[in-house]
C-alpha cells in the first residue's frame, strides 16, 4: 500500500495504482479525455496533467504511478496552466458546430471547455477538415470533431477483441478510420458512441432526433438476452428515443450490446398492436377489451369442453416477465393445459433429467476468474455479447480457453482455441473425452454402452483428447459451459450427461448459457413443463395461448405456423401483429413490451431485477400480467393482484433459488440414443431473437450487411 | 498476389523475430510487396495482413505512418529529393528545381510517360553529401550537381528502355 | 566520394574498401570481445569500465551509458534485448551512416559486448529506411561475423550466445525516439510510449531492453581495449572520449570529423575548410536541428562538448553541426525546420499534434510576409504550451528551434513582419545555397 497526498488530502492506494486512481479514491476530478477506467492507458490527450512535487514537468495523472510520499496538485497554477494549454490545442481545430452537434449537452469537450477554455483564441489559420467514415448502420461519424483520444480504437481492440479501427496517417493528418471499404462489425460497437468524448461518433438512429436535455430518463433492464444488462431508457412524449447502459459493474460493467442498445427501434414498428382484434371469418375486427377477452375465454372454454385435458398449451417467450410467466402458468393450470417458455429447445428431456434449473451456476463477475474454460456449442459473441467481453478479460489474464462451436463465426477472443464441429461430430468427440477421462478414473464400466458407440466415431485423437484434458487440469478454476446451441439440441440431455462425466472427473463445474431474458425466471416460477415449447408445437395441441411469442421465435418456425394453423383456437398476447400471427391466430390481445409495464427478470446468474414502466402503454395495449390475470379470472379462477410486486411475491417464493442446478445431469437419460446426425439444431439467428429485436430497422440493416 | 521469391524474402524477415512475433515483419513485408508492385494497393495490404495474421487496419496504420510507403501508384522511378535545412543550404532546393524543370513536373507528380515521380523528402541522414537523391527508396545518389542529375535521368531512361526491350 | 574526412577512432583507417571483417580484424577488431570471453570477465566489469569512461549517449540525449546499462536487470529470467538505434534522421546528422558502411563490425562487436554485459541474447539494429544500401551492407557484415563465430550460438566457444538482426525503418523521424523505435520493431506505428516503465524493465516485446546509439555501441570495443579511464582522458572530465561531428551547410568541406570532446568549434570549422566562399559565419546549430541555434559570436567561443554547449544555451546533441553564413535567411531556415517537425509529429499527443502545425503555419505566414506584430509572442506562447507536456521530446525538438531563432535573430523576424520582406535579398539567399560540390 502507498500513501500519497493530493491537493493536501492524504490517501492510501494499492501498489501499482496511478495518480488518477488515487484522485478518484478522494473524489477529486482530474479533467481527461483519453483516459477511461476500462481501457488501456494512452496518456496522449494530456488533459490530465498535474503538478507533482520535485517533478520538473507536469505529469499525466492517468499514467503516472503513485509513489509513497508523493505530493500532487491537480489544480495548482502550474497544473491548470498545463490543462488550459492542452484545451487550447484541442479547440484550435475543433469545429464550432455545437448547436448542431448531437453530443451538445453531454459533451466532455464542451463541459471541460467551460472550465478550461477561453472565450476567444488566437488561432487564425484554416481549420482542419476530415472526411467522415462509414461505420455501418449504427454509428454516424463527424470526423472533423475527432480529438484523437483513440478510445474507440482501444475499445474495439481490447474489449471488442479485434482491431477494426485504427489511427491512420500521422501527426495532424491522423485520422481514425476502419480499413478501406470496411465498416465496424463488432457486436458491441455502439459503446464507442458512449466512449467518444466529443460528437465525432454518434448514434445514427438517434441522429437529430432530440436534444439530450429534452429526454426523460428511466432505469430499466434489457429484455433481449439473459444477461440482464441495466439500461437507461430515454424518451420524449412517450416515445423511446434512446437506450444507454446504466453502469452495473457486476453485470454489464459500463457496456451494452448493440442488440440491447438499438432494439428499441422495434418498439415503433408499424406492426405495433394497439387495440384488441378478433378474427371474424378471415377479417380482423377491432373490438373493445371486454369483448376480446370474452371471445378468448369462450373459445378456450369451447376447447376445454370438447377436448381431453392437456390439449391447451400456453407458450411464452422467455423475455416475458416473472409476473407474466407466473400468471401464464396459472392460466395453463386453469385450462388444465401445459405451459412452457423454452421456445428454442428441441426437447425438455435434459431439464427433466437434471436436478434443478439451468443457469450460469456462478456470478457474472466470476467468469473472468475461471482460468480454464471449455465452451460447447455456443455462438457466444452473438448469443451473450457481454459474456464474450468477460471471457476476453479471462484471456488477458492468461486463461486457457477452448470453444467447440458449430457456427462458423469466431469469437474475437485472443488465444481462444476455437474449432468448428457439427452437432454429430461434437457429440462423438465429447463422448470420446468422457470415455477417456472415465477410463483413466477406472470407472468407464459404469458408463452406458452408447457412450463408447458414440466415441467410436470421434474425429479426435487420443493424444488430442489427453492434451485437452491435461491442459484443463492444470488450471485452478475449471469451467465447462453448455452453450445455447447445445441446449437446443435434440440430444441435449446426452450431451450434458457427457459433459458432466468429464466435469466431475476433472474437477470442473458446469454452467448453462440459457437463452432469453427471463429463462431462469421461467424455470424459477415453474412455467416450464415436461415438454419444451418446441415439442408442444411438434405435437400440435387443440388451442394455444401465446405470450410475446410469434412463430418466428420458435426453433422451427414453420412447425409453429403449422401447429397454430391447425389449432382450433390461438389467442395471442402480443405487442405486435406480425403477418404470421394475423394468419394463424384468432384473437390478438395487445400487451405492452417491457418499456410500458413494470415487472422483473431473473437473469442468467439468478439475480431478480425489477423494473418499472418507462412510457405509457401504446394505444389500448395493457400490461401482459393484467391481461393474463383477467383471462384467468374470467375462466373461473380468482387471480387478482394489485401490483407486479404482489405477483412477484406469489411467484418467487422463498427457497426458489434452491431449485437452481449445481450439477449437470448425473444419471443418463433413459432410452438408447443413436447419435443423431442432425443439422445444427439452433444456428443462432442474429438480431432475430425476439419480436422487438426483429423489428429494429437498424439491427436489420446490420444483418443485411453481414 | 506476391511472387514466390517475394514470399521467401518475407519469410526470411519473419525469421528474424521470436516465435509469435510475425507482426514485426510487417514493415519488411510491405516494403517487399511495394518493391514488387510499385505501390501498396488495398489488395496488397489485405494480403499482407492475412499473411502476417494481423487485422488489416493495423497494417494500414503502418502503411500510412511510414512515408516511404506509397499508397498511390508512382512512376517507374520515384525520385526523392531532400530539401531539409542542411541540404537546402547546400543546393538541395536548386537540385529539386532542376529536376522539376527537366521533368516538367512538381513534387508529388508523375511524368506523363509514367517514368518518373518526384517527391520532396525529409532528412535521409546524408546531409554532408547534399544534394542527395534517393531512387525507388533504394539507391542513394550524393552530391548531385545539375550535370550529374542530367546524366542520372539519362541513365534511368536508358535502363528503363533496356528493360522494355527485354 | 565520401563524407568521411577525419577518423581517429571508430572511423580510423576505414572506408569504402576496408569495411569487411578481415579489415576490421587487421585494425584490431574483435580483440576486445575475444579478451572478455577468454578471460571470462564478470559482466559487471564491463559496466564498470563503461562507467569509468564517462561515455555518454551519442544519439543526442547524452545520458551516461554505464548508468543506463546498470539499470538492466541482469538476473531477470527470460529474454532480454539490446537494440541499436541507427535510425539517423535528425537533420544535420549523418555519422551513423558512415560508421555502418565503413566500420559495421565495430557496431556488431559493441552490441555483442553490451549483450554480454547485460545478459541479453538477442539484438536488433534499427537502420534508417533511406540508407538501404547501408542496411544491405550491415546484413553482409552480420553474415561475416556469424560465419566467423563472433555471433550466434556459443560465441568463440565461450558458451555465450548472441543473435543479431537488422531491421530497416521506412521513413519516420520519430522512430529515432527509443520507445517509438521499439514499437516499430514490434510492427506497429512508431508512436513513443509513456515512461515509466522504461525500456530497461519493459522494452521490446515487454522484455528488459537497452537501446543505444550506433556511435555509442561502436565506441565500446575501443573503450574496452584502451580502458575506461584512458577513454575518458581522450576527452575532458565528464565528457569522455571521441565524438564524430557531422558538419553540414555553408562550409567548404562538409563531412564527418572524429575529434576528442572539448575540441574548440573554431578548430572544427577550420578543419571543415572554413565558411564557404570566404563569407561571414552567421549562426550554427551545434547538435542537430533540434538543438537551439547559436549566433556566430557565441559559437566561436565554444568548445565541442556537452557542458560547454549547455552553458552557451544549446546542446551537443548528436554532434551535427549545421553551419549557416550571412546569406541565410533565419526565418526561412526556421520555416523549413518547423515544417519538418510538423510533418514528423506522430500525432499521438495533443500539444505536439496540434502545436507543431500551428507553429509551422505562423512561421510560414511570417516568411511569406503575412506576419502580424503579435505573432512572435504567439509563437513563444505556443512553444511553452508544447514543451514539457508531451510523451516524448519531439515537442521540445520542435519548440527549441523556434524559441532560439526568434531569441537570437528577432530583428530578422521583425523585418519580415514589418517590411513584408526578407532582410537578406532572395537572390543572395539563392546564390548562397547554390550546389557547391568540390571537384
Amino acid at each position: 500500500m502507498l500513501t500519497l497526498e493530493i491537493d493536501g488530502q492524504r490517501v492510501t492506494v494499492e501498489d501499482g495504482a496511478t495518480v488518477m486512481d488515487a484522485a478518484h479514491r478522494l473524489g477529486i476530478y482530474i479533467p481527461h479525455f483519453c483516459y477511461h477506467k476500462k481501457l488501456s492507458i494512452a496518456a496522449s490527450c494530456r488533459m490530465c496533467l498535474v503538478e507533482v512535487e520535485k517533478a520538473p514537468k507536469p505529469v499525466p495523472a492517468c499514467a503516472t504511478p503513485a509513489t509513497n510520499g508523493m505530493r500532487v496538485w491537480t489544480h495548482s497554477p502550474k497544473a491548470v496552466a498545463a490543462q488550459k494549454g492542452v484545451m487550447e490545442f484541442l479547440l484550435i481545430n475543433h469545429p464550432l458546430d455545437c448547436p448542431i452537434c448531437d453530443q451538445g449537452g453531454e459533451c466532455q469537450l464542451q463541459d471541460l471547455a467551460v472550465g478550461y477554455g477561453q472565450s476567444a483564441h488566437c488561432f487564425s489559420e484554416p481549420k482542419r477538415v476530415v472526411a467522415d467514415k462509414d461505420l455501418g448502420p449504427l454509428i454516424a461519424t463527424f470526423m472533423t470533431r475527432c480529438i484523437h483520444c483513440t478510445r474507440c480504437v482501444r475499445f474495439l481492440m481490447e474489449v471488442g477483441g479485434y482491431q477494426e479501427l485504427g489511427q491512420a496517417f500521422r501527426g495532424e493528418h491522423s485520422e481514425i478510420m476502419p480499413f478501406l471499404e470496411q465498416t465496424v462489425r463488432s457486436e458491441i460497437s455502439g459503446n464507442i458512441i458512449d466512449l467518444c468524448p466529443v460528437g465525432a461518433l454518434t448514434s445514427k438512429p438517434f441522429l437529430y432526433r432530440a436534444r439530450t436535455w429534452e429526454l426523460t430518463r428511466r432505469r430499466s433492464v434489457s429484455p433481449h438476452d439473459a444477461w440482464g444488462s441495466n439500461v437507461i431508457v430515454q424518451s420524449r412524449f412517450d416515445q423511446v428515443l434512446r437506450v444507454l447502459p446504466f453502469e452495473e459493474e457486476s453485470i454489464n460493467e459500463c457496456w451494452l450490446s448493440d442488440r440491447d442498445r438499438f432494439a428499441y427501434l422495434g418498439l415503433d414498428s408499424t406492426e405495433r398492436l394497439t387495440q384488441p382484434l378478433v378474427k371474424r371469418g378471415s377479417e380482423w375486427v377491432a373490438v373493445e377489451w371486454e369483448t376480446a377477452l370474452q371471445v378468448a375465454v369462450n373459445r378456450l372454454n369451447d376447447v376445454r369442453a370438447q377436448e381431453e385435458g392437456g390439449r391447451v398449451a400456453v407458450l411464452a417467450h422467455p423475455m416475458a416477465t416473472v409476473e407474466e410467466l407466473f400468471l401464464a402458468r396459472t392460466l395453463a393450470e386453469t385450462l388444465e393445459g401445459e405451459c412452457d417458455a423454452r421456445l428454442r429447445q428441441s426437447s425438455g428431456r435434459a431439464d427433466s433429467a437434471r436436478e434443478g434449473a439451468a443457469w450460469l451456476n456462478s456470478t457474472i463477475s466470476e467468469i473472468a476468474a475461471f482460468d480454464g474454460q471449455w465452451f460447447l456449442g455456443s455462438d457466444l459473441r452473438r448469443h451473450l455479447p457481454l459474456m464474450a467481453v468477460r471471457v476476453r478479460t479471462a484471456a488477458r489474464r492468461g486463461a486457457y480457453l477452448v470453444a467447440w462451436s458449430w457456427v462458423a463465426d469466431e469469437w474475437r477472443v485472443p488465444g481462444l482455441e476455437w474449432s468448428l464441429w457439427t452437432p454429430a461430430t461434437m457429440g462423438a468427440a465429447l463422448a470420446k473425452v468422457a470415455l477417456v477421462v472415465a477410463r483413466r478414473a477406472g470407472d468407464d464400466g459404469a458408463l452406458p454402452r452408447w457412450v463408447a458407440e458414440w466415441a467410436a466415431d470421434a474425429a479426435l485423437s487420443e493424444e488430442g483428447t489427453v492434451a485437452l484434458v491435461q491442459r484443463l487440469e492444470r488450471c485452478q478454476r475449471r469451467r465447462i459451459w453448455l452453450g445455447e446451441g447445445l441446449l437446443a439440441h435434440p440430444q441435449a440431455a446426452e450431451l450434458e450427461f457427457l459433459a458432466g462425466v468429464v466435469a466431475t472427473r476433472i474437477g470442473a463445474t458446469v454452467g448453462w448459457l440459457v437463452e432469453g431474458a427471463n429463462a431462469v425466471g421461467a424455470a424459477a416460477v415453474g412455467a416450464n413443463g415436461a415438454q419444451s415449447a418446441s415439442e408442444l408445437v411438434a405435437e400440435p395441441r387443440a388451442a394455444y395461448v401465446l405470450l410475446h411469442a410469434e412463430p418466428e421465435d420458435f426453433l422451427v418456425p414453420q412447425q409453429a405456423v403449422e401447429a397454430f394453423s391447425r389449432a382450433r383456437t390461438v389467442v395471442a398476447l402480443s405487442a405486435f401483429a406480425s403477418a404470421s400471427l394475423r394468419e394463424t391466430a384468432d384473437v390478438l390481445l395487445p400487451v405492452t413490451p417491457f418499456t410500458e409495464t413494470s415487472g422483473s427478470f431473473v437473469n442468467i446468474e439468478g439475480r431478480v431485477q425489477p423494473f418499472t414502466a418507462v412510457v405509457r402503454p401504446r394505444g389500448e395495449s395493457r400490461p401482459g400480467w393484467r391481461v393474463l390475470a383477467a383471462l384467468t379470472t374470467l375462466l373461473g379462477r380468482e387471480a387478482r393482484f394489485a401490483s407486479t410486486e404482489a405477483v412477484r411475491g406469489a411467484a418467487l417464493r422463498e427457497g426458489w433459488r434452491e431449485r437452481l442446478a449445481t450439477k449437470p445431469i448425473a444419471r443418463p437419460p433413459v432410452g438408447v440414443p443413436a447419435l443423431e446426425r442432425v443439422e445444427p439444431a439452433a444456428v443462432f439467428r442474429w438480431y432475430q431473437t425476439d419480436p422487438i429485436v426483429r423489428r429494429s430497422t437498424a439491427l436489420a440493416a446490420c444483418t443485411e450487411e453481414e | 498476389m506476391l511472387s514466390q521469391e517475394a514470399l521467401a524474402r518475407i519469410d526470411r524477415e519473419i525469421a528474424k523475430y521470436p516465435p509469435g512475433k510475425k507482426q514485426s515483419a510487417v514493415m519488411a513485408a510491405l516494403r517487399i510487396a511495394q518493391e514488387e508492385h510499385g505501390w501498396l494497393s488495398q489488395e496488397i495490404i489485405s494480403f499482407v495482413a492475412e499473411y502476417l495474421e494481423m487485422p488489416p487496419v493495423a497494417v494500414y496504420e503502418v502503411a500510412t505512418f511510414y512515408n516511404m510507403f506509397d499508397l498511390k501508384p508512382v512512376g517507374r522511378y520515384k525520385i526523392t529529393v531532400c530539401t531539409n535545412l542542411p541540404c537546402a543550404l547546400s543546393g538541395g532546393e536548386h537540385a529539386a528545381d532542376h529536376l522539376k524543370e527537366r521533368l516538367g513536373i512538381g513534387f508529388g507528380e508523375t511524368t506523363s510517360d509514367g517514368l518518373f515521380t518526384l517527391k520532396e523528402g525529409e532528412c535521409m541522414g546524408a546531409c554532408g553529401d547534399a544534394p542527395v537523391i534517393l531512387v525507388n527508396n533504394r539507391r542513394m545518389f550524393c552530391r548531385m550537381t545539375r550535370e550529374r542529375l542530367d546524366s542520372l535521368l539519362e541513365s534511368l531512361r536508358a535502363e528503363s528502355e533496356e528493360k522494355g526491350r527485354r | 566520394m565520401t563524407t568521411l574526412r577525419l577518423g581517429q577512432m571508430i572511423l580510423k583507417d576505414c572506408g569504402e574498401k576496408s569495411w569487411r571483417l578481415a579489415d576490421y580484424e587487421a585494425r584490431g577488431g574483435y580483440q576486445a570481445l575475444r579478451r572478455v570471453l577468454q578471460e571470462q570477465w564478470p559482466p559487471e566489469r564491463i559496466v564498470e569500465e563503461v562507467k569509468a569512461s564517462a561515455l555518454r549517449g551519442r544519439g543526442g540525449a547524452g545520458f551516461p551509458t554505464g548508468l543506463k546499462w546498470s539499470f538492466m536487470p541482469r538476473q531477470f529470467p527470460g529474454e532480454k534485448y539490446v537494440v541499436c538505434n541507427s535510425d539517423e534522421g535528425e537533420p544535420g546528422t549523418f555519422k551513423d551512416r558512415d560508421i555502418l558502411r565503413y566500420n559495421p563490425h565495430s557496431v556488431i562487436e559493441g552490441m555483442t559486448l553490451a549483450a554480454y554485459a547485460m545478459g541479453a541474447s538477442r539484438g536488433y539494429n534499427y537502420i534508417h529506411g533511406e540508407i538501404y544500401e547501408v542496411y544491405e551492407r550491415f546484413e553482409e557484415a552480420i553474415a561475416e561475423a556469424r560465419a566467423a563465430g563472433y555471433l550466434g550460438e556459443n560465441i568463440l566457444g565461450s558458451g555465450f550466445s548472441f543473435e543479431l538482426y537488422a531491421h530497416l525503418g521506412y521513413g519516420a523521424y520519430i522512430c529515432g525516439e527509443e520507445t517509438a523505435l521499439l514499437e516499430s520493431i514490434e510492427g506497429k506505428k512508431g508512436q513513443p510510449r509513456f515512461k515509466p516503465p522504461f525500456p530497461a524493465s519493459y522494452g521490446l516485446y515487454g522484455r528488459p531492453t537497452t537501446i543505444n546509439n550506433t556511435e555509442t555501441f561502436a565506441s565500446i570495443p575501443f573503450l574496452l581495449t584502451m580502458g575506461g579511464e584512458a577513454f575518458h582522458r581522450l576527452g575532458k572530465p565528464n565528457n569522455g572520449g571521441m565524438k564524430i561531428f557531422s558538419v553540414s551547410g555553408h562550409v567548404n568541406r562538409p563531412g564527418n570529423y572524429e575529434l576528442p570532446l572539448g575540441t574548440p568549434f573554431a578548430k572544427l570549422l577550420e578543419l571543415a575548410g572554413g565558411v564557404r566562399g570566404g563569407r561571414r559565419l552567421k549562426a550554427v546549430i551545434p547538435g542537430g536541428s533540434s538543438t537551439p541555434v547559436l549566433p556566430a559570436a557565441v559559437m566561436m567561443e565554444c568548445t565541442l562538448d556537452y557542458d560547454s554547449l549547455a552553458k552557451a544555451g544549446s546542446m551537443l546533441g548528436s554532434g551535427a553541426v549545421i553551419v549557416m553564413d550571412e546569406t541565410t535567411c533565419m526565418v526561412r531556415a526556421l520555416e523549413r525546420l518547423s515544417y519538418f517537425y510538423y510533418e514528423e509529429s506522430c500525432g499521438q499527443c495533443t500539444p505536439c499534434r496540434e502545436g507543431t502545425g500551428w507553429l509551422y503555419r505562423v512561421v510560414h505566414r511570417i516568411e511569406r510576409g503575412e506576419g502580424r506584430s503579435e505573432d512572435l509572442d504567439l509563437l513563444q506562447r505556443v512553444t511553452t504550451q508544447i514543451m514539457g507536456r508531451t510523451i516524448c521530446a519531439l515537442g521540445e525538438a520542435a519548440s527549441l528551434p523556434v524559441q532560439s531563432f526568434i531569441n537570437h535573430f528577432r530583428d530578422e523576424f521583425l523585418h519580415h513582419i514589418e517590411k513584408k520582406c526578407c532582410l537578406v535579398p532572395r537572390e543572395v539567399q539563392r546564390a548562397g545555397s547554390e550546389i557547391a560540390v568540390e571537384a
